[in-house]
Parts: structure tokens; sequence; C-alpha cells
């Protein structure tokens, strides 16, 4: 891959983004690429909306993406999803949790996704949270699960052994967790 | 031997004092900082490193003098504001000198990600008691630059400032680094009051010391690889740029295919004189590249009096004071100067509504701020404070009237008492901050006489940081057991007449209390007490 891949990630604060982040990097680094990426705590991830940004390919200099040059935004949350639009390129493909944590202001699914279909071709709607919650009881690995599915169907340069790997090096209590939210995304993915 | 991973900055900073032998970390925690201090509570035992949590920076910076003199190596850690805090100990540890090296952490927050009070640049620090400071753009000079700072705090005996800001703290990428671990070293004190004691004319003679210190420094910094020249040595323009918006330049110049030469300057303080001069020599136009205020730019724009008067400088004028750098923001300035075409992305208006940060689900807040809200007579005003309470300043309570720093809230509710008697006011506050510092403005009300309501929302932990031990917990950082600092018996003691310790899940009795406490003549307080929702969901506590 000679092109550097620019990944947004957004939803709410809460939501499990750093370590999505976490695992990204990892396996990305284990890859080969030269990977950074740029994370927000404390009062902005208090149950506000949450963004951060990944980017991975041969030599990275910024830890930011610029407007309109994301390949891949994955939102944990319609509504955030939806608000990325406004920063996103022609190329920018949307990966979407159907899930809404809806908050004053909020649009009615049926609103939001209505504006979300606008994207075509290049826009998933999965419901990663509503999977895990069935299946593993937790909807907190839905952002593994969404992992998953974006490898599975390659939305983002990142192998799946590589991913699994990683996991490995997680506590060991919320391993077998991780891996079966992951293989489950890949799974549906397929 | 060498390891690389992907760290945090915060991890990286870490690694590289873990390396260079730190036996000693205090700090206070703060957004983009406070993992130093987390991250150093997990290894300290194995690594034989002492850590603690301070009752506020000041506290902290006096633990580390107090180490340093007694010959350890040590790390103090804060947010940009601590420094603020801890600057009246901090002054004078330039003119005594360090003893064992101390590297201090300050992180800034351009743009203000989880900052509320000011847009700091804690860079101006250095002006005022002439602390080196390196600045590093991302995790690699996290590390490499903390240990930078040892050996130049160990070779001139100066405290040594590793300033920080959000995008470098709190940037992952790969580093190289040394894992090493810590073996013990014991301290030992040996009397020195020429060299500790700050005391005219001694006072003085230190002063002048110091400048000679950093004369020597000055020319050591000349020659140090933490300043460096990149990018085409031909091009008639260019680029200083420092901290992580020289990383944002290189991505710039790669957006607008450009190939410029750019000055990255690791240090702040003192600034190599003699490298940019020679730098600057022979190019017709110059843009530095720096966040918030322009003062590498007042300094090169000085040093091109003599060194190339006809240069042209940019800087504030195509680049903004507010707010963080990004990559699109330099290329538009690039190609200002450059005169090459850019067009910026135009970020479409969807008119939604913002999400902003709220009070977590079970939150015991949400008992204190609408009851209090809702009962206090029409006028009534409401100060904030800093921590989770700063959620009363956002909707859906959007109740706060002013809100300031780190225990102001019964400060200036005093001030309003002493100047409008006949308004009423009530101060909200949380159990870290009370510790903190919201102690004093207590005593000040009470002293003088004054009358305002304080309200303190114990939740018996430091949360809005990520859960860190305060001096109401019975609890040190290492989860050891230590005295329990009762609220209630602080304010008695210090002469406040009107007490109440409730439980705000009990709203009738908060409510009962407030009325009754808002017609006393002198200071009162309620002390709602229960614990964060999330720590007691942690913790298994069923509530």
């Amino acid at each position: 891959m000679d092109k550097t891949f620019n990944l947004i990630i957004n939803g709410v604060g809460g939501q499990g983004v750093i370590t999505l982040l976490w695992l990204i990097d990892k396996a990305a680094f284990a890859q080969g690429y030269d990977v950074r990426s740029s994370e927000l705590h404390g009062l902005s991830q208090r149950g506000g909306s949450v963004e951060v940004h990944l980017r991975l390919g041969k030599k990275i200099n910024s830890p930011l993406i610029t407007n309109g040059k994301a390949d891949l935004i994955i939102s944990l949350e319609m509504m955030e999803g939806l608000r990325s639009i406004s920063k996103a390129g022609k190329q920018t493909k949307f990966l979407v949790n159907e899930y809404a944590l809806p908050f004053q202001g909020s649009l009615s699914l049926q609103e939001i996704r209505a504006k979300l279909d606008s994207l075509g071709g290049r826009l998933r709607i999965v419901p990663a949270s509503f999977v895990c919650k069935e299946k593993l009881q937790n909807e907190i690995v839905s952002t593994v699960y969404l992992l998953g599915y974006a490898v599975a169907n390659n939305l983002i340069p990142i192998k799946k052994e590589s991913v699994l790997e990683v996991i490995k090096e997680m506590p060991e209590k919320y391993r077998d967790l991780n891996k079966n939210a992951f293989n489950l995304g890949f799974s549906n993915g397929k | 031997m060498l390891k690389k991973d992907v760290l945090l900055g915060n991890e990286a900073i870490i690694k590289a004092s873990l390396a260079s032998g730190v036996s000693f970390v205090s700090g206070y925690p703060g957004c983009p900082s406070a993992e130093i201090g987390d991250g150093f509570a997990k290894i300290a035992k194995e690594n034989n490193v002492y850590v603690e949590w301070s009752a506020n920076e000041k506290t902290a910076i006096e633990a580390a003098i107090g180490a340093s003199f007694s010959g350890l190596l040590s790390l103090v850690n804060m947010k940009s504001f601590g420094i603020n805090v801890c600057s009246d100990a901090l002054l004078p540890l330039t003119y005594t000198g360090t003893k064992g090296a101390m590297v201090i952490v300050v992180a800034d927050d351009p743009s203000c990600w989880s900052s509320a009070q000011s847009e700091q640049n804690s860079r101006a620090y250095s002006f005022l008691g002439h602390f080196p400071m390196l600045e590093p753009c991302d995790p690699q000079e996290c590390y490499d630059f903390t240990k930078l700072g040892f050996e130049i705090s160990e070779k001139f005996n100066l405290p040594v400032i590793l300033r920080v800001t959000t995008r470098a703290a709190h940037q992952r990428a790969i580093v190289e680094f040394e894992d090493a671990t810590g073996k013990k070293t014991a301290g030992n004190f040996i009397k020195n009051p020429h060299q500790f004691s700050t005391m005219p004319p001694r006072t003085l003679e230190m002063h002048k010391e110091l400048l000679e210190k950093i004369k020597k420094l000055s020319a050591y910094v000349e020659k140090s690889k933490a300043n460096k020249i990149v990018g085409s040595k031909k091009s008639k323009i260019g680029i200083i740029a420092s901290g992580v918006a020289f990383s944002h330049t290189m991505d710039a110049l790669e957006q607008l295919n450009l190939d410029m030469s750019i000055l990255k300057l690791g240090f702040f303080y003192p600034l190599p004189e003699k490298l940019i001069a020679k730098f600057i020599k022979g190019k017709t136009k110059i843009l530095i590249v720096e966040e918030l205020d322009p003062y590498t730019e007042k300094e090169v724009a000085s040093i091109a009096k003599i060194a190339n008067p006809k240069i042209k400088i940019f800087g504030k004028d195509v680049l903004p004071e507010v707010g963080e750098l990004n990559p699109e923001l330099i290329c538009s300035a690039l190609a200002k100067i450059t005169g090459k075409k850019y067009k910026k992305f135009t970020v479409k208006d969807l008119g939604l509504a913002k999400r902003t940060a709220r009070l977590c689900e079970g939150c015991p807040y949400w008992y204190i701020l609408p009851t209090i809200k809702r009962i206090a007579p029409e006028g009534t005003i409401f100060g904030g404070d800093i921590g989770c309470n700063m959620m009363g300043a956002l909707p859906p309570h959007s109740m706060y009237d002013y809100m300031f720093c780190m225990g102001a809230s019964i400060g200036i509710s005093h001030g309003i008492k002493k100047a409008s008697p006949n308004q009423k006011v009530i101060s909200f506050m949380g159990d870290g901050t009370f510790f903190h510092s919201g102690m004093l403005g207590m005593i000040n009300a009470v002293y003088n006489k004054s009358n305002p309501l304080m309200i303190i929302m114990d939740n018996r932990i430091t949360a809005m940081t990520g859960h860190q031990t305060n001096p109401g917990m019975g609890k040190t950082i290492m989860g050891e057991d230590t005295q329990e600092l009762q609220i209630a018996d602080i304010a008695k003691a210090c002469g406040v007449k009107h007490i109440k310790v409730l439980d705000p899940i009990n709203i009738k009795e908060l409510e009962e209390t407030v009325k009754e406490f808002l017609e006393k003549d002198e200071v009162s307080l309620i002390v709602c007490k229960r614990i964060c929702a999330l720590l007691a969901r942690r913790m298994g506590i069923k509530q």
C-alpha cells in the first residue's frame, strides 16, 4: 500500500473508542506500517461527541486527518455517523453501527437513516450493538465487531490474523469476549 | 535493550523516566497528563519508584524539591493550569537549582479539548523563571526529550520543563525505547543551606549564578540535536516550527508537494539564537509555525534585525493565534506565502444539534444540581468549579453564573456576598477540588465574616480525570490505606458553624437544608456524599 490510509472513528464518550484505536494501532504496527493516532480524554469524553483519528502507511507525519481525506469513517452511533458526513470526501466510506444514543436535539431514526442513505454504495449500516448484546451479552465489544466486519470487507488494510494476535495482549478476562466479537463481525461481514 | 512498540506520548514519558533512573514521582491529575501518574502507579512497586498524587500541584513540586535536595531523580506531572498553582515554589527552584535531576511535565491543551478556564500557553513561564523547556512533537520525542531533560538537569542542576500538548501526550505512535527497570535508590539530605535557602543578599547572588548557568546552557543548546534542520537546503523560503505543529507542517508540505528548509526547534528556552541567525541568512521569507502566542516569532524578529534585516517574517498574520493548528491551516498559510494554489475543503453545515458532555447515567450529581436549581429563590447566584461539577454549566442544567479555576467557586462567592449582601450565592465544588485549593477560599470566607452557602459534591474520588485518589478517600495512589480526611471535620475546625453531611438521594433533606442555610449570617456548608456511579459499578457496589 503506497497511499496513506486515513480512518476516523466517532461516537459518544464512553463507547470504547480508545480500545478500538489501540487495537488497530497495534495491528498496523505488526503489519509493518507506520502508524499514528490521536485521541481525547477527560471533559471531551464524558457523554459528548468523540472523534479520533488514525493514520497508517509508509511514513506518517501529522496524527490529524485533513478534512475530506478520510478513507473510512467508523461510527459507533448513528447521529454521530451523520455528523461526520460534513467532513467526508467523495471517496470516504462509512461503516455505521445501527445504534442510537438519543440526546436533546437528536433526530428521529428515520430522519437519520434517510440522510445517511444519500451516501448510496459508500454506506454500510450494521447492527453491531444489537448482535453483540444478543450473542455475547455485551454491547461495548460492538467496536471490535465492527472492526471484524471492516476487515472481512476489505474496508481497512488490516489482516484478521494481526488483530487476533493483538487481542492476545489484552487482559485475560477480556480476551475471549473480544476474540468472539471480532470473529462474529468477521463472519457476519463475509 | 531497545524495543519498539506503539505507545501513547504519556507512556513514552514513563519509559524514558525509568530509563533515566527516576525514583520519585509526584503530581496532580489533569487532562492531558493524568496517564503519567496513573501509569507509574501500575509499575511503581516492581521498579522501586515512589509515586504519589499530591494534594495539589504546589505540594507536588515541593515534594519533588525535597526529593531532589536529597539526591533523588524526580518527575513531576500536571496539566497546564497546574504550573500556575505551583509557580510560587517553582520560581525559587531555578535560583537554588536542583541536586537530583528533575523533569516537570506541563501538558497544555490548545483548543481546550479537556480544559475550561483558558487556552493557556505555559511556554511563557520560561521567560518568568528561566526554565529550560523542551517541546516534543510526538511520542518518540516525548521519550527522547524526557531523557534529554534528565541529562540537562543533571548537567546544569536546573529543573527542566517538558511542555507537551494534547496532540503529543495523547498521540499513539511507534516508539523506540529502552525497556528499563528501576533500581532502589535511597536519598540522603546533605545539609547545604548556602544552596538550598533563598535569603538576601544570597538571593541576588543566586540570580547571578542562574544567569551564568543559562549562558552555559545556551552554548550547549546551540549544538544540541534536539534542534534540527530538515528538507531542501536550497529553498529561499524557510520554516521554523515547534511541537506537534512541526508534524503538521511536514504533512502540509507533502500535500502541497513542496520541499522547503525547516528548522525544527526542540528547545523553546533557551533558543539556539546563533543557529536561527545562520538558518535565516540568505532566505527571503520565513514562516514561523507555532501554536497559540507568537513567542518564537518575536524572538526570530529580533534576531533577524542583525542577521537578515530584509527577510520577510510570516507567522500569526497567516496562522491563527486561537485554537490548535492542523495541516489544513498550514497549507493555507504556505499557499499565501508561496503563491501555490490550495483549495480548502468546505465543511458543510448540516445544522445538527451539538452533543455536549454530560453527567454519566446514575451520577449522584443528578440529585444535587436539578434540586438546588429548582428550590433556590429567584435570582440566586450559582458558582461552578472544576471537575465533573462543570457539567452544571451545560444543558440540561445550564445554571452556573460564573466558573473559574480550581477552588475558586467559594472564593468568588465570598466577594459577591461582600459586594452585594442581599443576593443569595451558592457555590459548588467537588471533593478533590476542596482539598486542592477550595479549603483556602472557605477559610477566607469564614475569617472575613461572609455568608455564602457551599455545596461540596463529594463523590468519593477525583472522577473527571479518570478516577484518581484524593485525601478524602483513605487510599493512596498505590491503593494503600491512609488517613481519610473528613471534609466536615476540616470545615468545623476552620470555624464553619452550619455544616450538614447528607446523601443527596434524600432530596427532601437536601431541599430543607438548602432553604435553612440560605438564611444564615455565617458561611454554611452542605457535604453531599455519594459515590461516583462509574466507580460504584466498577467496584461492584449495589446502589
